[in-house]
Protein backbone atom coordinates (compact mmCIF):
# COMPACT_ATOMS: atom_id res chain seq x y z
CA UNK A 1 0.00 0.00 0.00
CA UNK A 2 1.34 3.72 -0.67
CA UNK A 3 0.17 7.11 -1.82
CA UNK A 4 1.44 9.64 -4.02
CA UNK A 5 2.34 13.25 -2.74
CA UNK A 6 1.43 16.18 -4.49
CA UNK A 7 2.98 19.80 -3.84
CA UNK A 8 0.54 22.20 -6.10
CA UNK A 9 1.93 25.57 -6.02
CA UNK A 10 3.28 25.49 -2.61
CA UNK A 11 4.51 28.74 -0.82
CA UNK A 12 6.12 29.35 2.48
CA UNK A 13 6.74 32.73 4.28
CA UNK A 14 8.29 33.01 7.85
CA UNK A 15 7.28 36.83 8.04
CA UNK A 16 9.76 38.54 5.29
CA UNK A 17 11.62 35.28 4.64
CA UNK A 18 10.23 33.55 1.44
CA UNK A 19 11.22 29.54 2.46
CA UNK A 20 9.41 28.07 -0.60
CA UNK A 21 7.87 29.27 -3.48
CA UNK A 22 5.60 28.33 -5.76
CA UNK A 23 6.84 24.39 -5.15
CA UNK A 24 5.03 22.12 -7.98
CA UNK A 25 6.28 18.56 -7.59
CA UNK A 26 4.23 14.94 -7.65
CA UNK A 27 6.09 11.73 -6.04
CA UNK A 28 4.51 9.26 -7.64
CA UNK A 29 3.16 6.01 -5.44
CA UNK A 30 5.88 3.86 -4.17
CA UNK A 31 8.57 6.09 -5.30
CA UNK A 32 11.72 6.92 -3.75
CA UNK A 33 12.52 10.47 -4.41
CA UNK A 34 15.70 12.25 -2.87
CA UNK A 35 15.75 16.22 -2.07
CA UNK A 36 19.26 17.81 -1.83
CA UNK A 37 20.16 21.81 -1.56
CA UNK A 38 22.12 23.70 0.36
CA UNK A 39 21.47 24.91 3.46
CA UNK A 40 18.38 26.77 4.23
CA UNK A 41 16.60 26.14 0.96
CA UNK A 42 13.36 24.84 2.18
CA UNK A 43 13.90 21.40 2.41
CA UNK A 44 12.78 20.85 5.77
CA UNK A 45 10.06 22.91 5.11
CA UNK A 46 8.75 20.97 2.60
CA UNK A 47 8.98 18.14 4.61
CA UNK A 48 6.76 19.22 7.33
CA UNK A 49 4.17 20.47 4.98
CA UNK A 50 3.86 16.78 4.04
CA UNK A 51 4.00 15.48 7.63
CA UNK A 52 1.24 18.05 8.60
CA UNK A 53 3.35 19.61 10.75
CA UNK A 54 3.48 23.29 8.83
CA UNK A 55 0.51 24.64 6.70
CA UNK A 56 1.50 26.67 3.62
CA UNK A 57 0.97 30.25 2.85
CA UNK A 58 -0.19 29.30 -0.79
CA UNK A 59 -0.88 26.61 -2.80
CA UNK A 60 -1.52 22.71 -1.49
CA UNK A 61 -0.34 19.75 -0.33
CA UNK A 62 -1.95 16.48 -1.20
CA UNK A 63 -1.52 12.72 -0.09
CA UNK A 64 -3.31 10.49 -1.85
CA UNK A 65 -5.25 13.00 -3.19
CA UNK A 66 -6.48 14.92 -0.09
CA UNK A 67 -5.22 17.63 1.12
CA UNK A 68 -2.58 17.88 4.00
CA UNK A 69 -4.58 19.63 6.90
CA UNK A 70 -2.80 18.28 10.04
CA UNK A 71 -0.44 15.23 10.65
CA UNK A 72 -1.45 11.24 11.05
CA UNK A 73 -0.19 7.87 11.72
CA UNK A 74 -0.18 7.13 7.15
CA UNK A 75 2.82 9.70 6.84
CA UNK A 76 6.29 8.44 9.13
CA UNK A 77 8.68 10.32 9.80
CA UNK A 78 12.21 10.05 11.03
CA UNK A 79 13.88 13.32 12.12
CA UNK A 80 17.65 13.85 12.04
CA UNK A 81 17.77 14.34 15.66
CA UNK A 82 16.41 10.68 16.38
CA UNK A 83 13.76 12.17 18.57
CA UNK A 84 12.97 9.31 20.77
CA UNK A 85 10.99 9.36 23.75
CA UNK A 86 14.10 8.82 26.18
CA UNK A 87 12.16 7.44 29.20
CA UNK A 88 10.88 4.76 27.44
CA UNK A 89 12.64 1.35 26.38
CA UNK A 90 13.46 0.87 22.90
CA UNK A 91 10.39 -1.35 22.65
CA UNK A 92 7.99 1.10 23.90
CA UNK A 93 8.95 3.67 21.66
CA UNK A 94 8.58 1.30 18.48
CA UNK A 95 5.14 0.35 20.42
CA UNK A 96 4.40 3.77 20.82
CA UNK A 97 2.15 4.14 17.24
CA UNK A 98 0.21 0.70 17.73
CA UNK A 99 -0.63 1.92 21.33
CA UNK A 100 -2.11 4.86 19.90
CA UNK A 101 -3.76 2.90 17.02
CA UNK A 102 -5.64 1.21 19.93
CA UNK A 103 -3.92 -2.35 18.74
CA UNK A 104 -3.77 -4.82 21.40
CA UNK A 105 -1.33 -5.91 23.82
CA UNK A 106 -0.60 -9.15 21.71
CA UNK A 107 -0.23 -7.68 18.40
CA UNK A 108 1.65 -4.50 19.93
CA UNK A 109 4.10 -7.38 21.01
CA UNK A 110 4.27 -9.15 17.56
CA UNK A 111 4.58 -5.76 15.79
CA UNK A 112 7.61 -4.65 17.96
CA UNK A 113 9.22 -7.77 17.47
CA UNK A 114 9.07 -7.80 13.86
CA UNK A 115 10.30 -4.49 13.33
CA UNK A 116 12.88 -5.10 15.60
CA UNK A 117 14.09 -7.76 14.39
CA UNK A 118 14.54 -5.52 10.73
CA UNK A 119 16.61 -3.17 12.10
CA UNK A 120 18.73 -5.52 14.18
CA UNK A 121 17.40 -4.62 17.59
CA UNK A 122 16.14 -7.33 19.41
CA UNK A 123 18.69 -7.62 21.79
CA UNK A 124 18.28 -4.50 22.81
CA UNK A 125 14.17 -4.11 23.02
CA UNK A 126 14.52 -3.22 27.16
CA UNK A 127 17.01 -1.00 27.01
CA UNK A 128 16.96 2.87 27.73
CA UNK A 129 17.31 5.16 24.60
CA UNK A 130 20.57 6.38 26.61
CA UNK A 131 22.55 3.41 26.10
CA UNK A 132 21.80 3.04 22.59
CA UNK A 133 24.80 4.13 19.58
CA UNK A 134 23.60 7.17 17.42
CA UNK A 135 23.07 4.22 14.68
CA UNK A 136 21.43 2.65 16.86
CA UNK A 137 18.77 5.00 17.89
CA UNK A 138 18.47 5.77 14.36
CA UNK A 139 17.54 2.39 13.78
CA UNK A 140 15.20 2.85 16.60
CA UNK A 141 13.50 5.45 15.03
CA UNK A 142 13.19 3.64 11.71
CA UNK A 143 11.43 1.08 13.60
CA UNK A 144 9.11 2.89 15.44
CA UNK A 145 8.11 4.59 12.26
CA UNK A 146 7.64 1.61 10.47
CA UNK A 147 5.76 0.01 13.08
CA UNK A 148 2.45 2.87 12.71
CA UNK A 149 2.83 1.19 9.27
CA UNK A 150 2.62 4.17 7.53
CA UNK A 151 2.13 4.82 3.25
CA UNK A 152 4.63 7.65 3.29
CA UNK A 153 8.47 7.80 5.35
CA UNK A 154 9.54 11.44 5.47
CA UNK A 155 13.24 11.10 6.22
CA UNK A 156 15.03 14.23 6.76
CA UNK A 157 18.52 13.83 6.88
CA UNK A 158 17.84 10.71 8.75
CA UNK A 159 21.75 9.31 8.42
CA UNK A 160 23.58 12.96 8.44
CA UNK A 161 24.96 12.50 12.27
CA UNK A 162 26.20 8.58 11.35
CA UNK A 163 29.86 7.57 10.31
CA UNK A 164 30.28 6.67 6.77
CA UNK A 165 30.12 2.72 7.51
CA UNK A 166 27.10 3.05 9.95
CA UNK A 167 25.50 4.62 7.22
CA UNK A 168 26.10 2.86 4.15
CA UNK A 169 24.51 -0.35 5.89
CA UNK A 170 21.35 1.74 6.88
CA UNK A 171 21.30 3.08 3.31
CA UNK A 172 21.38 -0.74 2.13
CA UNK A 173 18.72 -1.74 4.97
CA UNK A 174 16.67 0.95 3.99
CA UNK A 175 16.81 0.02 0.26
CA UNK A 176 15.77 -3.46 0.85
CA UNK A 177 13.32 -2.91 2.90
CA UNK A 178 11.44 -0.32 0.22
CA UNK A 179 11.98 -2.80 -2.28
CA UNK A 180 9.65 -5.34 -0.77
CA UNK A 181 7.15 -2.87 0.52
CA UNK A 182 7.09 -0.16 -2.11
CA UNK A 183 5.79 2.50 0.76
CA UNK A 184 6.81 6.42 -0.84
CA UNK A 185 9.78 7.69 0.32
CA UNK A 186 10.68 11.33 0.41
CA UNK A 187 14.34 11.49 1.43
CA UNK A 188 16.17 14.54 2.25
CA UNK A 189 19.98 14.65 2.10
CA UNK A 190 23.17 16.98 2.45
CA UNK A 191 25.27 14.05 1.28
CA UNK A 192 24.90 14.01 -3.09
CA UNK A 193 26.37 10.47 -3.23
CA UNK A 194 23.72 9.21 -0.50
CA UNK A 195 20.78 11.08 -2.91
CA UNK A 196 22.21 9.33 -6.06
CA UNK A 197 22.33 5.95 -4.52
CA UNK A 198 19.26 5.48 -2.97
CA UNK A 199 16.78 7.51 -5.71
CA UNK A 200 14.48 6.97 -8.47
CA UNK A 201 14.37 10.90 -8.79
CA UNK A 202 16.45 13.65 -6.84
CA UNK A 203 15.16 16.96 -6.59
CA UNK A 204 17.75 19.75 -6.53
CA UNK A 205 16.78 22.62 -4.06
CA UNK A 206 17.76 26.18 -4.35
CA UNK A 207 17.89 28.72 -1.88
CA UNK A 208 16.80 31.93 -1.59
CA UNK A 209 13.89 31.98 -2.12
CA UNK A 210 13.65 27.95 -2.04
CA UNK A 211 12.75 26.60 -5.00
CA UNK A 212 12.86 23.69 -7.06
CA UNK A 213 15.90 23.72 -9.49
CA UNK A 214 16.18 20.72 -11.55
CA UNK A 215 15.01 16.90 -11.35
CA UNK A 216 17.27 14.52 -11.87
CA UNK A 217 16.62 11.01 -13.01
CA UNK A 218 18.19 8.05 -11.69
CA UNK A 219 18.14 5.32 -14.36
CA UNK A 220 19.99 2.78 -12.69
CA UNK A 221 19.03 -0.66 -11.58
CA UNK A 222 17.52 -2.25 -8.66
CA UNK A 223 19.21 -3.96 -6.46
CA UNK A 224 21.37 -0.93 -6.09
CA UNK A 225 25.25 -2.72 -5.06
CA UNK A 226 28.43 -2.16 -4.38
CA UNK A 227 29.13 -2.63 -8.19
CA UNK A 228 26.47 0.05 -9.35
CA UNK A 229 28.06 2.32 -6.90
CA UNK A 230 30.94 2.03 -8.28
CA UNK A 231 30.05 2.40 -11.69
CA UNK A 232 30.41 5.28 -14.49
CA UNK A 233 27.10 5.55 -14.63
CA UNK A 234 26.41 5.91 -10.78
CA UNK A 235 29.62 8.42 -11.57
CA UNK A 236 27.69 10.38 -14.10
CA UNK A 237 24.70 11.00 -12.42
CA UNK A 238 26.42 11.59 -9.46
CA UNK A 239 27.90 14.88 -11.38
CA UNK A 240 25.15 16.20 -12.84
CA UNK A 241 23.81 16.53 -9.00
CA UNK A 242 27.15 17.58 -7.73
CA UNK A 243 26.48 20.31 -10.52
CA UNK A 244 23.43 21.34 -10.33
CA UNK A 245 23.78 21.90 -5.80
CA UNK A 246 27.13 23.28 -5.99
CA UNK A 247 26.85 25.28 -9.60
CA UNK A 248 23.54 26.57 -8.89
CA UNK A 249 22.39 29.89 -11.33
CA UNK A 250 22.72 33.33 -9.18
CA UNK A 251 19.83 33.87 -6.92
CA UNK A 252 16.89 34.75 -8.55
CA UNK A 253 16.12 38.91 -8.62
CA UNK A 254 13.06 38.89 -6.77
CA UNK A 255 14.87 37.82 -3.73
CA UNK B 1 37.07 15.05 39.26
CA UNK B 2 39.92 13.03 39.66
CA UNK B 3 39.73 10.36 42.50
CA UNK B 4 35.76 10.15 43.61
CA UNK B 5 36.19 7.11 45.08
CA UNK B 6 38.29 8.56 47.82
CA UNK B 7 35.36 10.95 48.56
CA UNK B 8 33.23 8.90 51.39
CA UNK B 9 36.69 8.11 53.35
CA UNK B 10 37.57 11.81 53.60
CA UNK B 11 34.05 13.28 54.54
CA UNK B 12 34.53 10.72 57.33
CA UNK B 13 37.99 12.50 58.01
CA UNK B 14 36.22 15.70 57.54
CA UNK B 15 33.88 15.14 60.03
CA UNK B 16 36.49 13.83 63.00
CA UNK B 17 38.19 17.18 62.24
CA UNK B 18 35.54 19.32 63.03
CA UNK B 19 34.51 17.48 66.32
CA UNK B 20 38.12 17.71 67.19
CA UNK B 21 38.73 21.50 66.15
CA UNK B 22 35.77 22.33 67.92
CA UNK B 23 36.41 20.43 70.91
CA UNK B 24 39.88 22.01 70.88
CA UNK B 25 38.30 25.71 70.52
CA UNK B 26 35.75 25.43 73.12
CA UNK B 27 38.30 23.55 75.26
CA UNK B 28 41.65 25.51 74.99
CA UNK B 29 40.46 28.87 74.14
CA UNK B 30 38.83 31.93 75.82
CA UNK B 31 35.74 31.58 73.11
CA UNK B 32 32.50 30.72 75.19
CA UNK B 33 30.62 28.10 73.84
CA UNK B 34 29.03 24.76 74.65
CA UNK B 35 31.64 21.68 73.77
CA UNK B 36 30.77 18.54 72.08
CA UNK B 37 30.44 16.61 75.42
CA UNK B 38 27.97 19.32 76.75
CA UNK B 39 26.13 19.27 73.90
CA UNK B 40 25.81 15.83 73.72
CA UNK B 41 24.85 15.18 77.46
CA UNK B 42 21.55 17.91 76.61
CA UNK B 43 20.83 15.83 73.60
CA UNK B 44 20.41 12.28 75.67
CA UNK B 45 18.68 14.48 78.09
CA UNK B 46 16.17 16.10 75.97
CA UNK B 47 16.08 12.61 73.61
CA UNK B 48 15.51 11.11 77.05
CA UNK B 49 12.71 13.13 78.16
CA UNK B 50 11.09 12.99 74.40
CA UNK B 51 11.41 16.91 74.30
CA UNK B 52 13.02 16.61 71.36
CA UNK B 53 11.22 14.10 69.69
CA UNK B 54 7.87 16.51 69.97
CA UNK B 55 9.51 19.13 68.66
CA UNK B 56 10.93 17.45 65.54
CA UNK B 57 7.52 16.56 64.69
CA UNK B 58 6.18 19.41 65.24
CA UNK B 59 8.10 20.91 62.82
CA UNK B 60 7.93 18.19 60.46
CA UNK B 61 4.24 18.46 60.59
CA UNK B 62 4.13 21.82 59.81
CA UNK B 63 6.72 21.61 56.83
CA UNK B 64 5.53 18.41 55.16
CA UNK B 65 2.05 19.45 55.30
CA UNK B 66 2.83 23.01 54.18
CA UNK B 67 5.35 21.42 51.44
CA UNK B 68 2.79 18.70 50.14
CA UNK B 69 -0.15 21.73 49.78
CA UNK B 70 2.07 23.98 48.19
CA UNK B 71 3.25 21.60 45.37
CA UNK B 72 0.03 20.07 45.14
CA UNK B 73 -1.06 23.19 43.89
CA UNK B 74 1.99 23.99 42.32
CA UNK B 75 2.44 21.22 39.57
CA UNK B 76 -1.20 21.93 37.72
CA UNK B 77 -0.89 25.83 37.50
CA UNK B 78 2.77 25.43 36.68
CA UNK B 79 1.59 22.70 33.96
CA UNK B 80 -1.11 25.02 33.08
CA UNK B 81 1.30 28.06 33.13
CA UNK B 82 3.52 25.91 30.47
CA UNK B 83 0.55 25.08 28.39
CA UNK B 84 -1.19 27.49 27.59
CA UNK B 85 0.28 31.02 26.73
CA UNK B 86 -2.55 33.40 28.17
CA UNK B 87 -2.56 31.64 31.73
CA UNK B 88 1.26 32.47 31.39
CA UNK B 89 1.00 35.85 30.89
CA UNK B 90 -2.23 36.29 33.17
CA UNK B 91 -0.41 34.03 36.64
CA UNK B 92 3.56 34.89 36.22
CA UNK B 93 3.47 38.60 36.85
CA UNK B 94 1.82 37.66 40.15
CA UNK B 95 4.14 34.83 41.08
CA UNK B 96 7.40 36.88 40.04
CA UNK B 97 6.17 39.13 42.40
CA UNK B 98 5.64 36.70 45.30
CA UNK B 99 9.33 35.60 44.75
CA UNK B 100 10.67 38.70 46.06
CA UNK B 101 8.76 38.95 48.79
CA UNK B 102 10.89 36.58 51.59
CA UNK B 103 8.17 34.59 53.00
CA UNK B 104 8.74 35.31 56.20
CA UNK B 105 7.80 39.11 55.82
CA UNK B 106 4.40 37.00 55.36
CA UNK B 107 4.36 36.60 59.04
CA UNK B 108 2.81 39.63 60.81
CA UNK B 109 -0.25 39.79 58.19
CA UNK B 110 -0.68 35.74 58.39
CA UNK B 111 -0.73 36.03 62.27
CA UNK B 112 -3.25 38.76 61.73
CA UNK B 113 -5.65 37.21 59.22
CA UNK B 114 -5.22 33.19 59.72
CA UNK B 115 -4.34 33.45 64.38
CA UNK B 116 -1.80 32.69 65.85
CA UNK B 117 -2.43 28.93 65.91
CA UNK B 118 -1.02 26.22 63.10
CA UNK B 119 -2.47 27.87 60.14
CA UNK B 120 0.13 31.07 59.61
CA UNK B 121 3.04 28.99 59.78
CA UNK B 122 1.62 26.33 57.07
CA UNK B 123 0.73 29.15 55.04
CA UNK B 124 4.13 30.58 55.18
CA UNK B 125 5.37 26.98 54.00
CA UNK B 126 3.10 26.36 51.58
CA UNK B 127 3.92 29.78 50.11
CA UNK B 128 7.64 28.80 50.13
CA UNK B 129 6.93 25.78 48.48
CA UNK B 130 4.63 26.48 46.13
CA UNK B 131 6.81 29.66 44.64
CA UNK B 132 9.75 27.65 43.67
CA UNK B 133 7.35 24.46 42.67
CA UNK B 134 5.99 26.52 40.17
CA UNK B 135 8.31 28.39 38.45
CA UNK B 136 10.45 25.10 38.24
CA UNK B 137 6.69 23.08 36.61
CA UNK B 138 6.30 25.71 34.14
CA UNK B 139 9.94 26.36 33.16
CA UNK B 140 10.04 22.25 32.63
CA UNK B 141 7.22 22.17 29.99
CA UNK B 142 7.98 25.28 28.25
CA UNK B 143 11.24 23.81 27.51
CA UNK B 144 10.29 20.26 26.45
CA UNK B 145 11.85 19.52 23.16
CA UNK B 146 9.50 20.32 20.52
CA UNK B 147 10.62 17.24 17.86
CA UNK B 148 9.70 14.96 21.23
CA UNK B 149 6.22 16.51 20.75
CA UNK B 150 6.60 16.91 16.33
CA UNK B 151 7.68 13.22 17.27
CA UNK B 152 4.21 12.01 19.03
CA UNK B 153 1.78 13.66 16.74
CA UNK B 154 3.04 12.60 13.38
CA UNK B 155 2.87 8.89 15.23
CA UNK B 156 -1.19 10.44 15.89
CA UNK B 157 -1.25 11.58 19.32
CA UNK B 158 -3.56 14.60 19.93
CA UNK B 159 -3.35 17.05 22.57
CA UNK B 160 -4.08 14.48 25.56
CA UNK B 161 -1.96 12.20 25.16
CA UNK B 162 0.86 14.51 24.20
CA UNK B 163 0.26 15.66 27.36
CA UNK B 164 0.22 12.66 29.41
CA UNK B 165 2.72 11.12 27.53
CA UNK B 166 4.82 13.61 26.48
CA UNK B 167 5.09 16.80 28.38
CA UNK B 168 4.53 15.15 32.14
CA UNK B 169 7.50 12.74 31.92
CA UNK B 170 9.85 15.21 29.97
CA UNK B 171 8.92 17.65 32.70
CA UNK B 172 9.57 15.50 35.46
CA UNK B 173 13.15 16.43 35.55
CA UNK B 174 12.49 20.08 36.25
CA UNK B 175 9.75 19.70 38.59
CA UNK B 176 11.56 17.22 40.91
CA UNK B 177 14.68 19.65 40.97
CA UNK B 178 11.53 22.51 41.97
CA UNK B 179 10.52 19.86 44.51
CA UNK B 180 13.98 20.14 46.12
CA UNK B 181 14.88 23.57 46.30
CA UNK B 182 11.19 23.92 47.37
CA UNK B 183 11.51 21.31 50.75
CA UNK B 184 14.79 23.78 51.10
CA UNK B 185 13.13 26.62 51.40
CA UNK B 186 10.01 25.19 53.00
CA UNK B 187 12.74 24.24 55.90
CA UNK B 188 14.38 27.21 56.23
CA UNK B 189 11.62 29.53 56.29
CA UNK B 190 9.58 27.15 58.52
CA UNK B 191 12.55 27.13 61.32
CA UNK B 192 12.38 30.89 61.17
CA UNK B 193 8.45 30.91 61.49
CA UNK B 194 9.23 29.25 64.60
CA UNK B 195 11.48 31.69 66.01
CA UNK B 196 8.59 34.29 65.71
CA UNK B 197 5.50 32.52 66.22
CA UNK B 198 4.93 29.55 67.86
CA UNK B 199 4.47 27.06 70.85
CA UNK B 200 6.38 23.92 69.73
CA UNK B 201 9.20 22.94 67.56
CA UNK B 202 12.85 23.31 66.79
CA UNK B 203 12.55 27.08 66.37
CA UNK B 204 10.42 27.81 69.30
CA UNK B 205 12.60 25.55 71.47
CA UNK B 206 15.91 27.65 70.54
CA UNK B 207 13.82 30.83 70.78
CA UNK B 208 13.16 29.60 74.54
CA UNK B 209 16.76 28.82 75.11
CA UNK B 210 17.74 31.90 74.71
CA UNK B 211 15.73 33.67 77.05
CA UNK B 212 17.61 31.47 79.28
CA UNK B 213 21.15 31.52 77.92
CA UNK B 214 20.95 27.91 77.59
CA UNK B 215 23.49 27.12 75.10
CA UNK B 216 23.42 23.65 74.51
CA UNK B 217 20.26 23.33 73.43
CA UNK B 218 20.39 25.80 70.97
CA UNK B 219 23.03 23.59 69.76
CA UNK B 220 21.01 20.51 69.43
CA UNK B 221 18.44 22.34 67.99
CA UNK B 222 20.46 24.25 65.35
CA UNK B 223 21.98 20.06 64.53
CA UNK B 224 19.01 18.02 64.21
CA UNK B 225 17.55 20.88 61.95
CA UNK B 226 20.88 20.46 60.01
CA UNK B 227 20.27 16.87 59.80
CA UNK B 228 17.04 16.75 59.23
CA UNK B 229 17.15 18.65 56.30
CA UNK B 230 20.09 17.04 55.11
CA UNK B 231 18.12 13.89 55.42
CA UNK B 232 14.70 15.45 53.48
CA UNK B 233 16.95 16.46 51.24
CA UNK B 234 18.75 13.22 50.23
CA UNK B 235 15.34 11.72 50.00
CA UNK B 236 13.81 13.95 47.43
CA UNK B 237 17.31 13.35 45.96
CA UNK B 238 16.87 9.39 45.83
CA UNK B 239 13.28 10.04 44.45
CA UNK B 240 14.88 11.93 41.55
CA UNK B 241 17.75 10.08 40.80
CA UNK B 242 15.10 6.68 40.39
CA UNK B 243 12.52 8.58 38.73
CA UNK B 244 14.59 10.42 35.56
CA UNK B 245 17.31 7.43 35.52
CA UNK B 246 16.17 7.43 31.97
CA UNK B 247 18.28 10.79 31.36
CA UNK B 248 21.57 11.45 29.65
CA UNK B 249 23.64 12.38 32.13
CA UNK B 250 27.21 13.86 30.90
N1 LIG C 1 9.65 28.20 12.11
C1 LIG C 1 10.41 29.03 11.38
N2 LIG C 1 10.34 30.37 11.58
C2 LIG C 1 11.07 31.22 10.84
N3 LIG C 1 11.92 30.84 9.87
C3 LIG C 1 12.03 29.54 9.62
C4 LIG C 1 11.29 28.56 10.36
N4 LIG C 1 11.60 27.32 9.90
C5 LIG C 1 12.50 27.54 8.92
N5 LIG C 1 12.76 28.84 8.74
C6 LIG C 1 13.66 29.42 7.73
O1 LIG C 1 13.24 28.96 6.48
C7 LIG C 1 14.36 28.64 5.66
C8 LIG C 1 14.26 27.23 5.19
O2 LIG C 1 14.40 26.38 6.32
P1 LIG C 1 14.51 24.80 6.21
O3 LIG C 1 14.66 24.29 7.58
O4 LIG C 1 13.40 24.27 5.41
O5 LIG C 1 15.88 24.63 5.40
P2 LIG C 1 16.63 23.30 5.02
O6 LIG C 1 16.71 23.26 3.55
O7 LIG C 1 16.01 22.14 5.70
O8 LIG C 1 18.07 23.58 5.59
P3 LIG C 1 19.10 22.56 6.26
O9 LIG C 1 19.73 21.83 5.13
O10 LIG C 1 20.07 23.45 6.95
O11 LIG C 1 18.33 21.69 7.18
C9 LIG C 1 15.59 28.91 6.50
O12 LIG C 1 16.11 30.16 6.13
C10 LIG C 1 15.08 28.96 7.92
O13 LIG C 1 15.82 29.88 8.68
MG1 LIG D 1 16.59 20.86 7.29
Amino acid sequence: MSADIHFRGVSVRFSDLQALKDFDFHIRPGEFVTMVGPSGCGKSTAMNLVAGLLQPSAGEVLVSGRTVRGPGPDRGVIFQQYALFPWLSVRENVEFGPRLAGKSRAERRAISDRYLRLVGLSDFADALPKVLSGGMKQRCAIARAYAADPQILLMDEPFGALDALTRIRLQDQLLSTWSSDRRSVLFITHDVDEAVYLANRVVVMGARPGRLLEVIDVDLPHPRTEEIRLSPDFAAIRNRVWHAVYHQPSQAGAA
Amino acid sequence: MRNQKNLPGLRVISFVLGLLGWYLVTEYTAIMLPGPQAVLQKFMAVAQSGVLFTDIAASLRRVLTGFLLGTALAIPIGFVMGWYGVARGLIDPWIQFFRMIPPLAIIPLAIITLGIDEAPKIFVIFLAAFLSSVVATYQGVIGVDRTLINAARVLGAGDRVIFGRVVVPASLPFILVGCRIGLGSAWATLVAAELIAAQSGLGFRMQQAQLFYDMPTIFVSLIAIGVLGLLMDRVVQWAETRLTSWQERI
